[in-house]
């Protein structure tokens, strides 16, 4: 909460984020605040039906909000997201209503993937969000096909692959890259590097000194950024994609951030976290640190800090109660979608 | 039609699907430029140019990772696995993404995805050119497992894995890449999935095989004949979808099966037809089904032709099988 640790406050006068910001600045900025209150609020209710068996698993994102509400705002619709583990918000800034991602959290006959998943593995076509499997850096090898097809259709738009720290030690991180970089194609590489993979810090990750720095050895540009800051995340995702539609290099960007929960509701950090990580990871709450700057700039007052507050909270529990009310899928549900038309009959059934 | 060899049928219907459709797009480790190692994709480079005909890096997650992603935007590509001894970089961007992506995005995002490969041994290739491991494939729901064994059949089959919606592993049997010679109908004549082709007819055994296997078997039937024994002969075609209807006729006519494949045993294609047919025909057998395999051992390369179910082998299995009853 704010006043509580000191939150290290964000490095700009009004003018010059204005001036990253585009033509609505103060519209974008309250928007952000919005999602990102929404996004909280969403965690925090859902790790809590969780711990009452409401719903199986959640893995939330808290603290990593601004990449995701600068990646959703700064994106256009035609532009694709390849998600990594922590993404969903990106799916709801671009579109897809809440109500369907917390029927798809709640695994029910109305999720849009008739509880196949476990939780937080939303998939939503209408918004070019692409359904992520839980295999660590498998999607980022999709973002160079369907950045193929961007191309070969002449289509300027952008394949957004996000991909935590830990995802840069995989397979699929250096095939991704590589095949990018080689077809020159419009992939932008989204590293949200929360600093732990489950208990692995990323010191114990890789013995480069910054993760962007791996880019180089693909012939691309990777540039770390502070993902904590809104107007920071903004500028350089906006950035980037600009460059990328105009037919520039693919580039990678590393988004430094704290994980300030659990790795998913299955894991207890106190087993290895640092006693200071809490507050450290407090210091750069990016919902914080932007409620701090906006108020100092008078973008921000208590009423409308209440209003987008009782906004969230209407709008979390109305979807949940919409999702509590909603049987399981079908039985038929899990014979389904195997193939476009079964291929034979499925054993057992 | 034209006389083709089955690795030009491959290329022949690479190049008309590629006519018919440009969202159709190869990709692989030197398919463009040098044609592919076995020649499948020659002269698609120069017809269709380098946003269709990708020479890539080498890496075979890549290679099918950035085509499930094409087919997600809506291009219909077909990689190249250079053999299908190095499709296990790729196993994981397989069985957990091509295989589930339909499934886990509930319909959202079929993958419309073809990987040809070429596999199996007889060409002194040792441990890692000759591997014959399909069932690795046929076990993960929501992947289609095709091995033609003619040249119409290779390019009937593969227009329709190009055309199909779902992910196709499409196996290519190299050893009879050259070998084996057919007339192939021009144009676009598929030939579709569940199938299986019956090569000769016969009254006393059953011999189902596929891919390169089947000029063994059919040489078998033929010596088999010699010695009285009438001998049926199912090329499969298509491992899934299986086409278990011609399986159980073909069974309950003979009522005795011989399965062949080059691949191991253990847990091998012929495991499960050896169980459909313990289920679905058991009334009809009348004698033990027999397997002729590939041993459970490594792929050896002095050895070959030890490993490789022989003519021989197969006639001794099947007048074993009449012997029993
Ligand atoms: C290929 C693979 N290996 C292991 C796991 C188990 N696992 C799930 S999340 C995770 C850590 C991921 O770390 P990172 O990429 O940094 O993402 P973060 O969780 O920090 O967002 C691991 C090891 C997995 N899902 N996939």
């Amino acid at each position: 909460m704010a006043g509580t640790p000191a939150v290290a406050p964000l490095p700009y006068t009004r003018a010059q984020a204005f001036n990253v910001l585009g033509p609505k600045p103060e519209e974008t900025l309250r928007t952000a605040y919005r999602w990102m209150i929404r996004a909280r609020t969403l965690d925090a209710r859902m790790l809590a039906l969780q711990r009452q068996g409401r719903v199986g698993f959640y893995g939330a994102a808290t603290g990593q909000e601004a990449v995701n509400v600068a990646a959703g705002l700064a994106s256009r619709p035609e532009d694709w997201v390849l998600p990594g583990l922590r993404e969903q918000l990106v799916a709801l800034v671009r579109g897809h209503p809440l109500d369907r991602y917390v029927h798809h959290l709640f695994a029910d006959a109305q999720d849009p993937a008739l509880g196949r998943n476990m939780p937080c593995h939303p998939t939503a076509r209408e918004v070019h969000y692409v359904s992520m499997s839980s295999v660590i850096g498998t999607q980022i090898s999709h973002a160079v096909g369907v950045g193929r097809g961007m191309r070969n259709r002449r289509e300027a738009a952008v394949a957004l692959a996000f991909f935590g720290d830990g995802a840069t030690s995989s397979n699929d991180f250096h095939a991704g890259l590589n095949l990018a970089a080689v077809g020159r194609l419009p992939v932008l590489f989204v590293c949200t590097n929360n600093q732990w993979a489950i208990s692995v810090p990323v010191e114990r990750q890789t013995a480069a000194r910054t993760l962007a720095a791996k880019a180089a050895a693909y012939g691309l540009a990777g540039t770390r950024v502070d993902g904590t800051d809104l107007v920071a995340c903004w500028a350089a995702l906006s950035g980037a994609l600009e460059r990328l539609r105009r037919g520039g290099a693919p580039e990678m960007l590393e988004f430094l951030l704290y994980r300030m929960t659990a790795h998913s509701s299955s894991d207890d950090p106190t087993r290895y976290q640092p006693a200071d990580w809490a507050a450290r990871a407090l210091a750069h709450d990016p919902l914080a640190r932007l409620a701090q700057w906006m108020r100092r700039e008078g973008l921000l007052d208590d009423a409308f800090q209440t209003e987008v507050q009782s906004e969230a909270d209407e709008a979390v529990r109305a979807a949940i109660r919409a999702a509590e009310a909603t049987p399981a899928p079908p039985e038929a549900a899990l014979t389904e979608d195997v193939f476009a038309r079964p291929a034979s009959p499925i054993p057992g059934r | 039609m034209s006389e083709l060899t089955l690795v030009q049928a491959v290329n022949r219907g690479l190049a008309e699907a590629m006519r018919a459709d440009p969202d159709v797009l190869v990709l692989g480790e030197d398919v463009g430029v040098n044609g592919g190692v076995f020649r499948a994709t020659d002269g698609l480079l120069k017809e269709f140019g380098a946003d269709r005909v990708l020479d890539t890096p080498l890496s075979e997650t890549g290679i099918v990772g950035s085509a499930i992603g094409m087919a997600l935007y809506g291009l219909k590509p077909v990689a190249e696995i250079q053999f299908l001894d190095f499709i296990y970089p790729a196993f994981d961007q397989i069985v957990s993404e091509l295989a589930k992506m339909r499934y886990r995005s509930g319909g959202q995002y079929p993958c419309h995805v073809v990987v040809r490969a070429p596999y199996g041994g007889g060409i002194k290739g040792g441990l890692y050119h000759s591997q014959s491991t399909e069932a690795y494939f046929c076990h993960t729901a929501g992947l289609k497992v095709v091995v033609p064994s003619t040249p119409a059949d290779a390019k009937g089959l593969l227009l329709s894995a190009i055309a199909d919606e779902d992910p196709v592993i499409f196996l290519e049997p190299k050893r009879i890449y050259r070998s084996v010679t057919g007339e192939v109908p021009e144009g676009a004549t598929r030939v579709p999935f569940g199938q299986a082709r019956s090569v000769r007819s016969g009254t006393d055994v059953s011999l189902f095989a596929y891919g390169a296997m089947i000029p063994v078997v059919t040489e078998a039937a033929t010596a088999l004949e010699a010695e009285g024994i009438s001998a049926e002969v199912l090329d499969l075609r298509t491992l899934v979808p299986l086409d278990e209807e011609a399986v159980l006729r073909s069974v309950g006519r003979t009522g005795r099966a011989v399965v062949v494949h080059e691949a191991a045993r253990f847990c091998g294609f012929g495991a499960e037809l050896s169980a459909l047919l313990a289920e679905k025909a058991f009334y009809s057998l009348k004698a033990p089904i027999a397997r002729v395999t590939g041993y459970d051992t490594p792929f050896p390369y002095a050895l070959e032709n030890v490993y490789l179910p022989s003519v021989e082998r197969v006639v001794a299995a099947a007048r074993e099988t009449v012997r029993a009853s």
